[in-house]
Order: structure tokens, then C-alpha cells, then sequence
């Protein structure tokens, strides 16, 4: 599938902006399945210089600085992304999850080190003993992980409500549990928070979903703005892909941009300013099939 | 040559040595098995016993007063004496032999190039992750891996370029390293503190001793530091950044830049433009090249590590990431100070150096590891517990001081999150003799020892920065711990040459007129400093003229004269004691409780104290711009200081005493800011501070005395020519009586008076004129525009229609003229602020909600 995305994010200041220093991750990833064709990055007031780089998860991050008097920052990207078939996770399915917590707590090669950080708690995703508990229904002995983390995962699709007024970017894991409602970003930090109190590793993931569904089927929730899911370390065999928001295993559907520990490494857009008083934030995203 | 112990008799009663008494099992640093003084300690130990108990008591003395005169302090947060700490240091060195330091130094050197190497490592390939030398949970658990900061560029692979190593010397005479310091270790300054005293007072043991000097090590320092600048000019900036004036160390901050000749900054004083780091100064954005950063890692940079911070620069990781500064210590470094890294030294060096680490470190456990869990478990009363990673985010715990139900709870808690967890055994720590006020006494040693990457390896500071403790575990590693420092003696066995840290650079420095490079933060506190100043100045010479009357003989009308001039004193209005038939006397008393009120009380808002620490305050905050003598008179502004027995009601003729002295202190410190300080910048807001400050007394008293109507001219007269010493000049000038239009005209026009409005007024002007022209701005200032305005007023007025008072005695022009006169101060100091000193606006974090859909 060849997509064209769009993704313009407006900050309107109270007060004017005099200085200000931002870096942005809106750069889809380059992966087995996915080739970013073209991509570009305008902004206004124009920055003199837009620099890029690699952050340590393998993000593109583009950092930029304005020092020109501004009451308005518009940052939009547009990107072709091609989207192909991921492999089938059929071959996953022979891993018991008991197992691949073993080889977490006793890395022994590079893959798992480096999972390892997956593992952990992060800023945004703190486990506790209800993620624990929420989780273990699922994670009978000797289960498949994948069977468990597809369980997992459908169980918050169905007993959480989708509710934007329930939370906001900081809430915990427990709380979205407890309140039973958030937005896909809550979703994914709640089964990440999860996934890592049984010992194993997940990862967030930031991105866009396609806006118009294909003929019959349904439109997705989130596709009109920027989304989250997640993705869980099977051994040997890679990271995969689930979205509790919409209960799927994603395929030529979702388009990755980043991932990270929790949102607060892949965070779209983050800045400090000087100045500005009370913003107003707006963002608008479009994806369409080319 | 040594000297034999037979000559010393330690023996003697009543001498030195004769109750130092050092602890069963405990190594002693001056006497071995036996009682018998060490080789090392032996001629020192002689020279005491000759000085003698009076001799060392005299020297202990000396050593408090030159302290408090060079003002050496530490902040400790929420301390109840305030947060100004007087620095504490024993008149008795720490010795340590050349045999001795050269083992120890080659040690630490080893340690600070592993150190390096790891920090290599883990920012650049992570071999050792990938080896299993680290474990991965250790690296990825540690809040110090900042991951923003992998792959930064170092020139010449140095990260670590300074580091300091906690040591302690255990019963069995072996050293061990406590805990490592690696993002800005503080304690060198102290150090150099400590020996500039020390030298001073012991000179003669000093160069017997053969004594090795500090210096080296701040050459190499900044011989490093240079040579890392990025971009290669001859003269690169090189910037020491602190935390502020709240932060712990701050003095030592502000010695350090003085010392190395570093622009001492705050985070708010420098700005990230494109990818460029700069500081802002009142001449405009000036380039930085180096940093030798005293913020903790996560606090340096709000964009990319800790969100909030207010004492970093947001966009200098990306700067540093570019190759356009240097921060040292490199950003990141922070890793190495986890107590959870120490297990794993020993194979690390082996892996690199296929050598054994020469220096064993505590003996510490991860409990991150399930064999060291185990361990930690089975001997869990004997150890003491920390976090793992941060070290500064809980104090350490020694398991055996804490009640049973506590210990199993702490147990409970460490298996719960084993990986935060970190054990080590406790080291009995060596003793050193401390003189207590009467005698001698062992108490514990902990040493802080540095290091300074040169030239391709490490050197170490000869000699180091110790705490000494009467108790083994209140020695922690904080710049706080224990209750007083020991400067560290290394004695070498040749002739010690002298080194200068003025020594001729190899390369000829670009000549500088201290141009416009001066950061506006510090002008702003130079500009409040002169107004301090000034107030305390008039303050003094208002009260001194209140209680040189107090003390003569005071006849009926000389209450009121009193009552007059203390209304003058202060905004708050004076509540006599009311009553038909009050006796003179009583209001007398009255008056005298509220001048030792105005003096002494320390709550009294704009009482001398409070004007005096704000005057101590702003001075502590600039004071790597004040030259050292300067430095010293402001320190001795202290009236616990000056006038340590309190006020005594019956013997007011000390209170003049008093502010005599103050007096001198005062006019000492405008002379030397007359003489010394270069016509910069600096200077400039300095004195405009005071110029406005001045007027604006002047105007008050004026105000005060003159409008209101009076029975009695005279004593107004008299009063407002002394508080304005401006009596001579009109002795001299008129030789009549006093009359009210000579004297307006002295104190309020007259431009060759130093005292007089007017003189302000010009004074002003032409500070303001030189600043603009150095900003290269032509065009008529706001500044500029409210002081002419002023000069018109003044040049243009006519005293004797001043004067003149209306039909209720009222001087109801002169009123009108000082208000109008009196706007244009504070509207100038604003207008200054706005136009050279607004910078430190905080920064905010902007987070996108990008996913809230």
C-alpha cells in the first residue's frame, strides 16, 4: 500500500514566543515492511536550520531552533510511505512466555540485551500489582506469548471505554485501569505496564493509521490523528505489533513513525520555550492512499 | 634528615601527645603499633610538641578568623543557622608520604582511565553490554544512561576530565575508594581554600615539610580545557557553570572561576542559537567553547534530559551533538557513580588492561544480581544499604542501627526491587589527631583525592580535600559530611618548586579590554550591590548622628530634635509612648530602645541587619568580581561579627564605636572599588546603583526635615549637613549661619558636591552615555531622556522660592519639586533593567498532546 500522510501540528501562544527549541519525531522509520518514498518538513517562522539526526532506538529526530519573535508555530510534514505485508507471526506462536521471560532475566545474546531496556520501567510506565493482576488472566503456565499478548489485547478492547476526557498525557497505567477508559496512548502504555510486571518486554510505538477504510470496512479510531500501539519481544523471531485501541494484530493499516520506551520518547513534537503564556495546541492529520 | 623520636617526649605531662589515645583496632595516621610516631609524621609531631597546647590553640584561632575573613562557606539546605555555613578546617594537615601517594596516585590513575574508558564504551560501541561485562539491566535500569547523550562526539575520547574518588584507609592500613565523583566534582577549591590557610599559618612546617604544591593540577586543568575547544581560536571562552547561590558548593564555584580565570555563569545566562551555545552579556551574544559544568547531568539541558529544569540550557545536547562546545565533565558521565557499578571494576580493568585494579574499591554488592542477593540476605546485618544508581536520591542506611521491624521491612522492599539495591560492608575508617580546644583527638579520615585528564592520561591533585568525623559513619561523602576538613600534606622528598597558576602561557594571549563580555545577570546584581551599599552607608551615617546626640547632654528641646531626626530614619512612622505628662526621660528611653531596635533587631525589615545580609548577599553572589580585599571588608560587615558582647542600653558611646567601624568598612570598600575595579561594565552598574540610591536618600531626608513646618530651623539644618556630610563644605563655602536656600542648594543642586542630587544626576548621565555608545546605539535612550529631565529641574530651579512656605508654615514647593525630582530614580532603575538586565525569563516545557485524540 503507497500512502500519502499529512500530519500539521499548530501551536497559537497567548503571549509572544521568543525563543524556542524543538525536536520533532515525525519521520516514519525505515523497516522491513515500511520505505518512507519522500518526506518534508516545513515550518513556520521558518527555523534557520532543521538538523537531523538518529536518537538511540533508531528514530529519525529532527531538531530545530527559532529565535525570531513568533505567536504561532506550524510544523507540518508531508510523507509517501509504502506499506507492505508483515510477515506472518505464525512462527512466534511456538514460544512459551514463561520461556522468553527466562531469557530476559538471563540475556546471553544482543537481541535480548538489548530488549532488556524493554523490560524495565520507564517514565511514563510504572508497573504495580494490579497491571500484575489485570495481566495473569491471560498468562496461564505454559501458554504461547502471542496467544496471551492477542488475549491480553482484546481484553482491553472490550472492557475499557474509549474516552478522550478521562485522561490526559501524564496519567499511570493503574489509574487508566481503574477508571477503565483513556485514548489509544493509554491503551498502549496500560498493556505495555502489563506485559513488562510479567517479566517480558514491550515497546510503544507512534503512528498513523490509514484515514479512509478500505471498501466495507469499518473506519478505524484514531485515524484522524496521530496513534499509538505497541509491540511485544518475541525471541528469534522479532517484535510484534498489537493495537489494543482497535483490537488487531497491524498490518498494511498502520504506518510506524517511532518507538520507544513509553510516549514521552517518541513524543511527536517536544519543545521548550521562552515566553508564550497559555498555548493552544491543534493538530490535523490526513492519510490517504495514493 | 630525619630526626629521632628520643627528642619528643610525647611522654611529657600536660604536653601535646600525652592524651592522644588512638582507638583499639583502628589504624592510626600519626602513631603506628606501639604508640611510636610514624616516619612520616615525626618531624611535624616535633615542631608541635614545641608550639605547644597555647601555640596550637593560638593557631586554631587564626585559622577561624582568616576562614571567616576570606568568607569561606557551604550551603546546607534548610539548616537552621541559615543556609551560609562557615567552613570548617583543622589546624593539624594530613600527612601522607611520597612512597605512599605515589602507590595511591598511580592507583587513581588507573581507576580515572578505566573510568574513561567505560564512559567510552557505554556512549559510543557498548562492547562491554554486549561482552556481559555490564549486565544489561544494570545499564538500561540506570537512570544516568542518558540515552540522548549516546553517540555525542568527544574530542580526543575524554570524557571524564575531572574526577574525584572518596578514599579511606581501613584497620588492616590498606586504602580503599569509597565511592567515585564524575559529572562536577566539587571539594578542589576547598582544598586550594584549605591550603592557603594552612600555609599561612604553619609556614615554617610548610616548607620544612617540603610540602607539594596545588598548582600543577589547575594548570593541567586548564591546559585540558583549552586544548578541547572545539573550534580552534586563540582564545577560546571557557565558561564554569553553576548551579546558582542556593546550590551547596556555590561558593567553591565562585572560587574556582576566579581561580582559573573562568566567566563564572548560570544556566540562564546562556542561550543555544542555531546550533552555537552563547552568553548573554550587556555587550550583546558572546561565543562559549567550553563548559566545565557544575550541574548534575539530568539538569543540563531541559529539551533532551530532565523536562522543568531551570538550571540547564535547553539545546545544549543538540549544540554538543554538532561539535560546537565542550562540556566537561561530558554530559552522561553521571553513570559512573552508581555504587551498583563497583562489582563490576575489577573485570572490566582486566578486560582492558589485562591488569588488576590496583585500588579495590568498598566491598559492594548488586542486588540486581541473584548470587549477590543471596549474599546481601545472609550477612544483611553487617552491611549498609544505598541506591543502587543515584546516590544522591537516598541516604545510605546502616542495617545494624536500625530496629528489628525496620530491618526486615528494608529486606522486604530490597526483594521486591532487587535491581535498585545496592550492599556494602562498612569500612572502619583511619583516625587522625584534630585539635579539640584543649587537646588532641583521633577522629575518622575520609579523603577526597582528583584527578584531571592531561595529555593523554591522568593527573592527581597532590594532595586532596578530608573530612574529619568523631564518629566512623557520619562520615557520608557530601561536601557536608563530618565536622570540619583537614587539608592533605603530601610531603615530597626533594625540594618542591614554587608554581604559579599566573605562569606564561606557551602562546602569547590576544590582549583584551575587558570589553562588553560581562553577563547581564551579573551586572544586575552589581547594580543592587551599589544600592545595598549606599543604603547601609546612609543608614550608618543617619544613626550615627541620632546617637552622637544621644550621648551628649541633652536639654528638653534636644528630645525633639531626636524625635526629628529618627522620623527621618525610616517609612515607618515613630509610635511615641502617649500620655498627658510622658517625662522627657522616658521618651528618651523610648528612643534610645528603638535606635538599638533599628540596630541589632534582625527582623526589622529595613532595619541595619536585614540591610547589611542583603548587602553580604548580593556581594556573595558576584563575588568572583570583587577582588579579595574587597571581598574580605564585605565579610567583615557583620555586626555579630563586630560586635560580638550585644548592645548594652547604659553605654551608648560603644554604639558610635560601632558605627564608626562600620563606617570605615563601608568608605574602605568604595575606595577599593574606586581603585581597583577596571571602568568596565561592571563597574559602571555598580556605581549607578549607588548614584540612584544616593539621590534618593538625599531626597528623603530633604523631604523629611525641610517641608513640614518647624519652631526651630537649626537642628534640621545641622542634621541634614552631617547625615549628608556635607558640613565642612558648607562651613567653608558660606561662614555664616545655616539658612535653608545654601543648604538646598548644596544638597540638592550643586554638581560638584559628591553628595548632592545634582552630582548624581551627571554622574548618572554619563554612565548611561557610555553604555550606549559601547552598544553602538546612537539614538536617544529612555535613560538618557529622564535625566535630562532631571538636570533641567535641578539646573533650572531657584532655591529661595523653594524655601518659601505658605500660609500654614507648609515649604508646599519644595514638596511638589522632590516629588516630581523623586519620580524620575525609580522610573530610571527600571528603565536600566529593561533595557540591559531583563534576561532570566524561564523557560516551559512544551509537550505535545499529540495522541489525546
Amino acid at each position: 500500500m503507497l500512502y500519502r500522510v499529512s500530519h500539521e501540528t499548530v501551536y497559537d501562544y497567548g503571549e509572544s514566543v521568543s525563543l524556542c527549541h524543538n525536536q520533532a519525531h515525525l519521520i516514519p522509520r525505515t523497516l522491513d515492511y515500511q520505505r518512507c518514498e519522500a518526506c518534508e518538513l516545513e515550518i513556520s517562522p521558518s527555523p534557520p536550520r532543521i538538523d537531523p539526526w538518529q536518537d538511540y532506538f533508531g528514530n529519525e529526530v529532527r531538531y530545530f531552533s527559532i529565535s525570531e519573535e513568533h505567536r504561532r508555530l506550524s510544523v507540518f510534514v508531508r510523507s509517501v510511505v509504502e506499506v507492505r505485508e508483515r510477515p506472518s507471526f505464525q512462527a512466534a506462536r511456538v514460544l512459551g512466555w514463561e520461556d522468553v521471560r527466562y531469557r530476559l532475566a538471563h540475556p546471553v545474546d544482543d537481541e535480548c540485551r538489548l530488549a532488556v531496556q524493554f523490560a524495565l520501567p520507564s517514565r511514563l510506565v510504572r508497573c504495580s500489582s494490579d497491571t500484575a493482576e489485570f495481566a495473569s488472566v491471560s498468562f496461564q503456565p505454559g501458554r504461547p506469548l502471542v496467544d496471551a499478548v492477542i488475549e491480553l489485547t482484546s481484553r482491553i478492547y472490550h472492557e475499557f471505554r474509549y474516552d478522550p476526557t478521562a485522561t490526559t498525557v501524564n496519567t499511570p497505567p493503574s489509574e487508566v485501569l481503574r477508571k477503565r477508559r483513556g485514548v489509544c496512548q493509554d491503551f498502549a502504555h496500560l498493556e505495555i505496564a502489563c506485559l513488562r510486571s510479567m517479566g517480558l518486554a514491550a515497546r510503544y510505538v507512534s503512528g498513523y493509521l490509514q484515514t479512509e477504510p478500505p471498501p466495507g470496512q469499518q473506519k478505524l479510531i484514531g485515524a484522524d490523528a496521530s496513534h499509538a500501539w505497541l509491540a511485544v519481544f518475541c525471541p528469534g523471531w522479532g517484535w510484534l505489533d498489537v493495537d489494543p485501541t482497535n483490537n488487531q494484530v497491524p498490518d498494511t493499516r498502520h504506518i510506524t513513525l517511532a518507538w520507544g520506551r513509553d510516549y514521552s520518547d517518541v513524543c511527536p513534537i517536544q519543545g521548550v520555550v521562552i515566553g508564550g503564556g497559555q498555548p493552544a495546541m491543534r493538530v490535523a492529520v490526513d492519510v490517504s492512499v495514493c | 634528615m630525619t630526626i629521632s623520636t628520643e627528642t619528643v617526649d610525647f611522654e611529657q605531662p600536660g604536653g601535646l601527645f600525652s592524651g592522644y589515645l588512638p582507638l583499639a583496632g583502628v589504624y592510626d595516621e600519626m602513631l603506628g603499633p606501639e604508640g611510636r610516631v610514624r616516619g612520616t609524621w615525626e618531624q611535624f609531631a616535633q615542631g608541635l610538641s614545641e608550639l605547644g597546647p597555647v601555640g596550637l590553640a593560638q593557631r586554631a584561632d587564626q585559622t577561624r578568623r582568616l576562614l571567616r575573613e576570606n568568607g569561606v562557606t557551604y550551603n546546607v539546605a534548610g539548616a537552621p543557622q541559615g543556609p551560609d555555613r562557615p567552613w570548617e578546617l583543622d589546624a593539624l594537615p594530613l600527612l601522607l608520604s611520597q612512597t605512599e601517594w605515589n602507590r595511591l596516585s598511580s592507583a587513581l590513575e588507573q581507576r580515572a582511565r578505566l573510568l574513561n574508558q567505560i564512559l567510552a564504551d557505554l556512549y559510543g560501541p557498548q562492547d562491554l553490554l554486549h561482552r556481559g561485562l555490564l549486565p544489561a539491566d544494570l545499564v538500561y535500569g540506570h537512570p544516568g544512561f542518558l540515552r540522548a547523550c549516546h553517540g555525542l562526539r568527544v574530542p580526543g575520547n575524554v570524557f571524564l576530565h575531572l574526577y574525584a574518588a572518596h578514599l579511606a584507609r581501613q584497620s588492616d592500613g590498606q586504602w580503599r575508594v569509597l565511592a567515585d565523583r564524575t559529572q562536577g566534582p566539587s571539594g578542589a577549591g576547598y582544598a586550594v581554600e584549605n591550603r592557603v590557610v594552612l600555609s599561612r599559618i604553619l609556614p615554617v612546617d610548610f616548607h620544612r615539610l617540603q610540602v607539594e604544591r596545588l598548582a600543577p593540577f589547575f594548570i593541567a586543568l586548564r591546559e585540558t580545557l583549552l586544548s578541547s575547544a572545539p573550534l580552534s581560536r586563540d582564545n577560546p571562552h571557557v565558561v564554569l557553570l553553576s548551579p546558582g547561590p542556593r546550590s551547596a558548593t556555590y561558593f567553591e564555584d565562585a572560587y574556582l572561576a576566579r581561580y582559573l580565570g573562568y566567566t563564572l555563569v548560570e544556566g540562564g545566562d546562556l542561550t543555544v542559537r542555531g546550533d552555537r551555545v552563547l552568553l548573554k552579556t550587556l555587550g550583546g551574544l558572546l561565543p562559549v567553547d567550553v563548559i566545565l559544568r557544575r550541574v548534575p547531568d539530568e539538569d543540563a539541558d531541559p529539551l533532551e534530559l530532565k523536562p522543568g529544569s531551570q538550571l540547564g540550557v535547553p539545546g545544549l545536547v543538540h549544540a554538543v551533538r554538532k561539535g560546537k562546545v565542550v562540556v566537561a565533565n561530558s554530559l552522561g558521565s553521571g553513570f559512573l557513580e552508581a555504587p551498583a557499578l563497583l562489582p563490576f571494576l575489577p573485570a572490566i580493568c582486566r578486560h582492558y588492561y589485562s591488569e588488576d585494579l590496583l585500588l579495590p574499591s568498598v566491598d559492594t554488592w548488586w542486588c540486581g544480581r541473584p548470587e549477590d542477593l543471596r549474599y546481601v540476605e545472609s550477612r544483611f546485618d553487617e552491611l549498609i544499604v544505598r541506591p543502587a544508581f543515584l546516590h544522591r536520591s537516598a541516604p545510605p542506611v546502616v542495617v545494624r542501627q536500625l530496629p528489628r521491624g525496620e530491618r526486615s521491612q528494608l529486606l522486604e522492599q530490597i526483594r521486591r526491587q532487587p535491581d535498585r539495591y545496592a550492599a556494602q560492608s562498612e569500612v572502619v575508617r583511619s583516625t587522625a589527631p584534630v585539635w579539640s580546644g584543649d587537646r588532641l583527638l583521633p577522629w575518622h579520615v575520609g579523603v577526597r583525592a582528583f584527578a584531571v585528564a592531561h595529555r593523554g592520561k591522568y593527573s592527581l591533585l597532590a594532595g586532596g580535600l578530608s573530612r574529619v568525623s568523631s564518629t566512623t559513619d557520619s562520615l557520608g561523602e557530601s561536601m557536608s559530611a563530618g565536622q570540619r576538613s583537614k587539608d592533605v600534606w603530601v610531603l615530597s622528598d626533594r625540594p618542591v618548586a614554587r608554581v604559579s597558576l599566573l605562569q606564561a602561557p606557551a602562546k602569547a594571549v590576544e590582549l583584551r579590554r575587558s570589553a562588553n563580555d560581562l553577563p547581564s545577570r551579573v551586572a544586575d546584581n552589581l547594580f543592587w550591590l551599589g544600592r545595598h551599599v549606599e543604603r547601609a552607608e546612609g543608614m550608618v551615617r543617619h544613626i550615627r548622628s541620632i546617637v552622637v546626640r544621644m550621648t551628649q547632654e541633652i536639654h528638653p528641646s534636644g528630645i525633639a530634635d531626636l524625635i526629628m531626626l529618627m522620623t527621618g530614619l525610616s517609612d515607618s512612622p515613630l509610635t511615641l509612648p502617649q500620655g498627658e505628662q510622658t517625662p522627657p526621660v522616658r521618651i528618651f528611653d523610648f528612643l534610645r530602645d528603638e535606635v538599638i531596635d533599628f540596630l541589632f533587631d534582625s527582623s526589622r525589615p529595613a532595619g541595619l541587619p536585614s540591610t547589611l545580609s542583603a548587602l553580604r548577599g548580593t556581594a556573595s553572589i558576584v563575588r568572583d568580581r570583587l577582588s579579595v580585599d574587597a571581598w574580605r571588608i564585605v565579610n567583615q560587615m557583620d555586626l555579630d561579627l563586630l560586635f560580638p558582647r550585644g548592645p548594652d542600653r547604659n553605654r551608648l558611646g560603644d554604639l558610635a564605636w560601632l558605627l564608626n567601624q562600620l563606617l570605615n568598612l563601608l568608605s574602605a570598600f568604595s575606595g577599593l572599588v574606586t581603585e581597583s575595579m577596571t571602568r568596565g561594565a561592571g563597574w559602571r552598574f555598580l556605581d549607578m546603583g549607588r548614584r540612584i540610591e544616593r539621590a534618593m536618600q538625599i531626597l528623603r531626608l530633604v523631604r523629611r526635615l525641610f517641608v513640614e513646618p518647624r519652631a526651630d530651623l537649626l537642628p534640621a539644618l545641622e542634621s541634614a549637613l552631617e547625615v549628608a556630610d556635607s558640613s565642612m563644605t558648607y562651613r567653608y563655602r558660606y561662614l555664616t549661619t545655616l539658612q535653608l536656600p545654601p543648604v538646598l542648594d548644596l544638597l540638592l543642586v550643586d554638581e560638584t558636591n559628591p553628595r548632592a542630587v545634582g552630582f548624581q544626576v551627571a554622574a548618572l548621565a554619563s554612565h548611561v552615555r557610555a553604555l550606549t555608545v559601547s552598544s553602538e546605539d546612537t539614538r536617544q535612550n529612555s535613560e538618557q531622556r529622564i535625566l535630562l529631565g532631571a538636570q533641567a529641574a535641578l539646573r533650572l530651579t531657584d532655591v529661595e522660592a523653594l524655601a518659601v512656605q505658605d500660609v500654614h508654615g507648609r515649604r508646599t514647593r519644595l514638596d511638589q519639586f522632590l516629588e516630581d525630582l523623586g519620580g524620575a530614580f525609580p522610573q530610571l532603575s527600571d528603565s536600566l533593567t529593561h533595557t540591559y538586565l531583563t534576561h532570566t525569563v524561564p523557560s516551559r516545557q512544551l509537550t505535545g498532546m499529540a495522541h489525546n485524540l
